[in-house]
């Protein structure tokens, strides 16, 4: 099963289990970690599920839609490695990434 | 409201949750996270753990309708026991216990009502045949979709949100649907004319009657079922099935057993830090009445309302700084509009329409003395987040900027 590292707004770091088909998001809420409140429940809504992926990861996920993009233009923090969790769908290739939640979600 | 929960002076050793829903499931996460290491304890009515409400009025019909908060095994994970299908009947304040509905006396350092609301009922001739519903839980949703799956007429009593997104959800599967609506437009207490008129426009070109200025007087029908709809006018909508949205009640009844202060709607009065009037004690969701800054309170029936409170009352248990204020917003899909509103609707206000609301993706920009009032947005996410950070900011605007597509939404708030 895929290993995905978190990196919390605090700047710990949190390594855990999240089964291929899941989202980046749903690996953060099953494991409770923090900065990730993902209000609307994954449906691309809420824009609280932002993480920042690093380029070296970024082609191993779809490109977003408009409707991720548009919500990503004018979210406090995002930056051009800025993608809403809930739309990254966990594969086998993406065992040992690293993503970076940032202190924007609220 | 002085009382301070979490200081060092009195160690909170266990939190107790009356009820399971939205709020109650967001805070016991939150609660964790922040590093509580205490008891918590969540009752809820329902004999389910806290699951998403806005698919049951969206995607009622499958299986899609039941979306759980968070994972089965989140509540053993976290150390949070839970106990569902169990109602908190008692509050003895000055004791700090509690009184369950299984005749369970328990003790608790905090305490925070989550109960949520409840669907407001018609008291009607023939409000008790079958086939009247209304739809707050997954038990409503899945009656809901064997009657639309019946194949209608469906009336549905109350233009507001509820109703015309299960208007909507109804007529795409083909069943004849009328909406009642008693005001002279549909979601007049939540949003603006030119919405309404835009999204029941919308709802006409699916095929749903839309009537106004329309009031149920009873409902036609026997212990088989329902056949109509009186109206007040002494016409009759023909319908196998209701659905009665026409708002909901706040499930403050335990709070004003226990004596604590309630808004001027109802509902359990809270300040920016969720303290009730009663030390020790609490509330988060729909069940509360907000403090305004200036004076009064509001009722706000969403789940970014529910989640912030959340994130205030995990901050009071702490001890830790409360979060910042949140710009309110709402979303709510109707036959492909995805609908994000933000801000708070409260007249005088000008629209100023941004795009074409013939279109599929429009939004319209309510100002006043220069300021975004709320912004109401369809399809259009970019003018959703622009209007809200905008909100947040506290910038001012240029009306006769807001609707000319010639500006970038960059630079629609004046720096």
């Amino acid at each position: 099963m895929p290993v995905i590292t978190y990196v919390l707004p605090d700047g710990s770091e949190q390594t855990v289990d999240v089964p291929v088909g899941q989202s980046i998001m749903d690996g953060s809420v099953r494991n409770n970690l923090p900065g990730i409140v993902a209000e609307c429940g994954g449906g691309c809504s809420c824009a609280t599920c932002h993480v920042h992926v690093d380029e070296e990861y970024a082609a191993l996920f779809d490109e977003p839609l408009t409707e991720e993009t548009d919500l990503l233009e004018f979210l406090e923090g995002a930056c051009e490695r800025s993608r809403l969790s809930c739309q990254l769908i966990v594969t086998d290739r993406c065992d040992g990434i690293r993503v970076v939640v940032p202190d924007t979600n609220g | 409201m002085t009382h301070v929960v979490g200081d060092t002076a009195h160690a909170v050793r266990r939190v107790v949750v009356v009820g399971a829903g939205h709020a109650g499931g967001t805070f016991v996460g939150l609660l964790r996270q922040g590093g509580f290491e205490g008891d918590i304890l969540l009752f809820g009515a329902e004999p389910y753990p806290p699951y998403h409400r806005p698919p049951l009025s969206k995607q009622f019909l499958g299986e899609e309708r039941v979306q759980w908060l968070r994972d089965p095994q989140f509540y053993a994970d976290q150390t949070v026991i839970l106990g569902l299908g169990e109602t908190v009947v008692d509050i003895d304040a000055a004791a700090q216990t509690v009184c369950t509905s299984r005749g369970i006396t328990v003790a608790y350092d905090v305490l925070v009502l989550a109960t949520g609301a409840r669907p407001r009922t018609l008291a009607l001739p023939g409000a008790a045949a079958p086939g009247i519903l209304t739809l707050r839980t997954l038990d409503d949703a899945a009656l809901l979709s064997q009657a639309v799956q019946s194949g209608g007429p469906l009336a549905i009593v109350g233009g507001g949100y509820v109703g015309l997104e299960v208007a909507g959800v109804a007529r795409a599967a083909g069943v004849p649907v009328t909406v009642i609506e008693r005001e002279g437009r549909v979601l007049s207490r939540v949003a603006s004319p030119v919405l309404s008129e835009v999204l029941t426009d919308h709802h006409r070109a699916q095929g749903t009657e839309i009537l106004t200025d329309a009031e149920v007087a009873g409902f036609e029908g026997d212990a088989r079922g329902l056949s109509g709809v009186y109206l007040a006018d002494g016409s009759r909508v023909a319908a196998r099935a209701a659905v009665v949205g026409v708002g909901a009640v706040p499930c403050d009844e335990l709070a004003q057993k226990a004596g604590l202060a309630r808004g001027p709607l109802g509902g359990v009065l809270v300040d920016e830090t969720t303290r009730t009037s009663v030390p020790g004690v609490l509330a988060i969701g729909d069940v509360t009445a907000r403090r305004r800054p200036r004076s009064g309170a509001m009722r706000f029936e969403s789940i970014p309302s529910a989640v912030e409170q959340a994130k205030q009352a995990a901050a009071c248990v702490l001890g830790k700084e409360p979060p910042a204020a949140e710009i309110p917003w709402f979303w709510s899909d109707q036959l492909g509009l995805k609908l994000k509103i933000t801000g708070i609707l409260e007249p005088p206000y000008e629209t100023v329409v941004r795009g074409d609301t013939a279109d599929g993706s429009f939004a319209l920009f309510h100002h006043r003395d220069g300021h975004l009032v709320a912004v109401e947005a369809a399809n259009a996410n970019a003018e959703f987040m622009a209007a809200k950070r905008i909100l947040s900011r506290r910038q001012p605007v240029d009306p006769t900027r807001l609707g000319n597509p010639d500006v970038p939404l960059r630079e629609l708030a004046i720096a």
